[in-house]
């Protein structure tokens, strides 16, 4: 008999397993105070400047001075490169595809530096550009040929390749012409640096970037969310994934003298991963990741500027990883706040339902003669204490579900306090049974579960099923009256009535 | 070009001079390199069998705020702070992937690009905006080089000299590597392929995968300062991932990856002494030709294999069926 189970312990573990991310939202929280007083720490090192914070804000903004010009231009640039085309490979699932690429590129930076013992950009580029080709080609080959997993192939190739860089950057300084000045601003980046040459690629790119993502928007979007069936209707998925390679390749290569090596990979995927937990729809995650990579380019280049020596790269990331936080906190749809509140209504709705259906019971056990109980019997009914009744009554009634009745022996008097549902309780409190009866006949009947073994999953499954499941329950089951103990189940004409 | 890339080769300054003038340093360098390779490439194995080889790259670059943080906090330069600060920041690293990861739909390799980048870029900050109190170059932290490992600490038990402090440091966590792999293997092996199983003989994976993160972080910490951050990772995945290729029993895996740990040492030491560059980038450019040599000859699974047994597949050599009776 479904009276023998104990209401509580399935009431419990309903109730606990809806809170799951506790620990890792501490954890969240912890790196939320490692980085905001990283961040003031950036802000205030910006007060010992000789001038005030507004005055050099205002003069960041006026754009007045060309180095200053230059390095937001490339900021921004390169956060609207970097946004787009990682938004790609975070839906691919091909994140670290962008480290990979920036690690990759060295020996090609250092050959490009080698062709005329300067620093061009354009040897430097296409000498980059050859060895990140190469670099993503062969984590393909390796992932084709062999059993080892994408992640080791990345690996191998991202430091094998920077392996053989260091090799031969270490052998440029050792050489006399070696002036080491050059090669260094790929570690770590500064937007200072940028020379109009730069510029110039980076505006190539970007136009180039956008021109392509616009004519070949539907061609990209299917590989990138179905390569099969991209492939079946005929389109080059494998040049358009190349193409794509090309373009990244360009994009990291030009990136890594603001930003530097290490830190590239942060500004393909960060801003696209805030964007991909505000949005579903891809072209607004392209708007989002762009705009998201163009705000903390600009970000870290003020920072940088207000605290003269920190470098831009590090206080891009972080001006990114802000934005990400943010969106991964107060995210309307993905974030962990709305997840939160989205459980504790849950939570909430779920234990008014278990007492509303306790109320029944209690109902139904005196065949349905009364209607106005007391809580000391709500508290016998769901094997509870007197305070949590209490408590749960006041819900109810705050929720207008139930409504207190005026008291005869002593109202105020602890489990003396009388109850009677609303119409409107009652309405749902049949529902709840109604939807608990009919689970534990179709697991019976349709799913050949022993009657003794339905209650604990009709616990769970009662506060989740639509009206549109209960309707297709009752097709399936005949619009049965009996639930498998013997019990009626409360009908729809009851229920309106 | 005024100067040639390629030194002119000299056997005798390559091959014979190291280990008649300088051989008492020659072998103590081939011996850390062979150290730090080896115990990496242990470690590596269980890596790349779990996937976990990218948590690896994110987790030595979080290294960076860890020692930083420890520096600031202690004012010294000593192993132990730096080992704790490095160690913690590890174990921070794993636990912001996994938050990230459970708490939103960000799938594991954004969220281990996003947060190590970030610790990074944190250390950075850090060491940029502590420039004058902070006596730690980033470069230096990046880069490490063998060459530049302190010979002239010599480590001594009771009076009796066994040699540099850095490498009997370094012998002793490839020692204790050895002997937690001789106790766990069972517990390793069982937890790396089949965690279901393992659940049911009653071993939680999850504590080994912790053990295994935890000791990775121990690992790369101890073995940065001598090849750098990056080619710590090219210590972890080549060994094991070459070794991979050439059988499928995890004992042999393991000795091979440690035969291939002395060839990296042995072979980078002499290649680095040529060209006169980086060991560490020697060492991982010799890994890389080891693998290259490996992937197209393996016998079973080599490109040339794969060749040939696809060409013997397409000859129409089929003896027709003989009819049933």
């Amino acid at each position: 008999m479904c009276r023998s189970h104990p209401d509580r312990p399935a009431a419990r573990r309903a109730q606990t397993t809806v809170w799951l991310p506790s620990p890792y939202f501490r954890y969240a929280l912890a790196t939320l105070a490692i980085v905001v007083p990283t961040l003031a720490q950036a802000a205030q090192i910006s007060d010992l400047a000789e001038t005030s914070w507004t005055e050099q804000a205002i003069e960041f903004f006026s754009l007045e001075q060309p180095i200053v010009r230059t390095a937001i231009v490339g900021t921004v640039l390169i956060g609207f490169c970097c946004g787009i085309l990682g938004s790609f490979l975070v839906v691919r699932k091909l994140a670290l595809l962008g480290d990979t690429l920036s690690h990759a590129v060295l020996p090609g930076v250092a050959l490009g530096f080698l062709w005329n013992a300067s620093k061009d950009p354009w040897a430097i580029f296409i000498g980059a550009t050859a060895a990140g080709v190469l670099g993503v080609a062969l984590v393909g080959w390796i992932k084709q040929t062999t059993h080892l997993k994408e992640d080791s192939a990345m690996g191998m190739v991202l430091a094998g390749f920077y392996g053989l860089g260091i090799c031969m950057t270490t052998m440029i300084q050792n050489m006399a012409m070696g002036n080491k000045s050059g090669l260094d601003k790929f570690f770590f980046g500064q937007a200072a640096a940028l020379s109009s040459g730069d510029i110039q690629l980076l505006g190539i790119i970007s136009l180039v970037t956008i021109l392509l993502v616009l004519l070949f928007y539907k061609e990209f979007l299917a590989i990138s969310f179905d390569s099969g069936f991209a492939q079946t209707i005929g389109m080059p998925a494998r040049a358009l994934h190349y193409g794509l390679m090309a373009l990244l390749t360009f994009a990291v290569v030009v990136s890594l003298q603001a930003v530097g090596v290490v830190l590239v990979s942060a500004l393909l995927i960060t801003p696209a991963a805030a964007a991909f937990l505000l949005t579903d729809r891809m072209h607004w995650m392209l708007v989002l990741a762009a705009a998201f990579g163009m705000l903390s380019g600009v970000l870290g280049a003020f920072i940088s500027y207000l605290s003269n020596n920190l470098p831009t790269g590090p206080l891009i990331v972080l001006g990114a990883t802000l934005i990400f936080v943010l969106a991964l906190v107060f995210g309307p749809r993905h974030g962990l706040l709305s997840k939160i509140l989205r459980r504790r209504r849950q939570r909430k709705r779920i234990a008014l339902e278990n007492t509303l259906k306790s109320v029944f019971h209690l109902c139904e056990n005196s065949q349905f003669t009364r209607k106005v109980f007391e809580a000391s019997e709500l508290a016998l009914e769901r094997n509870s204490n007197l305070p949590a009744i209490e408590s749960e009554i006041r819900n109810l009634v705050k929720s207008q579900l139930a409504e207190r009745v005026a008291g005869t022996n002593g109202a105020r008097l602890s489990g003396q306090a009388q109850f009677q549902l609303t119409p409107q309780g009652w309405i749902r409190a049949c529902e709840i049974v109604r939807n608990h009866r009919l689970w534990e006949l179709y697991l019976t009947n349709a799913a050949d579960y022993e009657s003794d073994h339905v209650h604990d999953d009709a616990e769970e499954i009662e506060h989740l099923l639509g009206s549109d499941l209960v309707r297709r329950l009752e097709e399936r089951l005949q619009n049965p009256i009996h639930d498998p103990h013997g019990r009626l189940i409360p009908t729809r004409e009851q229920i309106t009535a | 070009m005024s100067e040639r890339f390629f030194p002119e080769f000299n056997w005798h300054a390559v091959f014979v001079q190291p280990w008649t003038e300088y051989a008492n340093s020659t072998f103590w360098i081939v011996l850390m390199g062979f150290l730090v390779s080896g115990t990496c490439g242990l470690v590596g194995c269980f890596v790349i069998l779990r996937r976990m080889a990218l948590v690896g790259d994110a987790i030595s670059h979080s290294l960076l705020p860890g020692i930083t943080l420890a520096f600031l906090l202690t004012n010294s330069r000593a192993t132990l702070p730096m080992m704790i600060g490095a160690v913690a920041a590890g174990v921070v690293t794993v636990a912001l992937i996994e938050a990230i990861r459970y708490s939103s739909r960000i799938k594991p390799d954004a969220a281990i690009g996003i947060v190590f980048s970030s610790l990074f870029a944190v250390g950075v900050v850090l060491i940029s905006a502590f420039a004058d109190t902070v006596d730690l170059d980033a470069e230096c932290v990046l880069y490490g080089e063998l060459i530049f490992v302190n010979l002239a600490d010599i480590a001594t038990i009771g009076g009796v000299a066994i040699g540099p402090e850095p490498v009997v440091r370094m012998a002793v966590i490839a020692l204790i590597a050895v002997a937690l792999l001789l106790i766990f293997f069972k517990e390793m092996l069982v937890t790396s392929f089949d965690s279901g199983l393992a659940a049911s003989l009653g071993i939680n994976p999850t504590r080994y995968q912790y053990g295994l993160t935890l000791f990775l972080s121990i690992v790369i910490v101890s073995s940065f300062e001598s090849v750098g951050v990056v080619l710590v990772i090219a210590m972890i995945i080549f060994p094991g991932a070459t070794a991979l290729l050439l059988t499928d029993r995890l004992p042999s895996a393991l000795w091979l990856s440690t035969l291939f740990s002395a060839i990296y040492a042995l072979a980078g030491f002499h290649l680095a002494t040529w060209l006169n560059a980086s060991i560490a980038g020697a060492m991982t450019v010799v890994a890389g030709g080891v693998f290259a040599v490996v992937w197209a000859a393996a016998p079973n699974r080599g490109l040339i294999a794969h060749a040939l047994r696809k060409r013997g597949m397409n000859r129409p050599e089929l003896e027709p069926i003989a009819p049933d009776a």
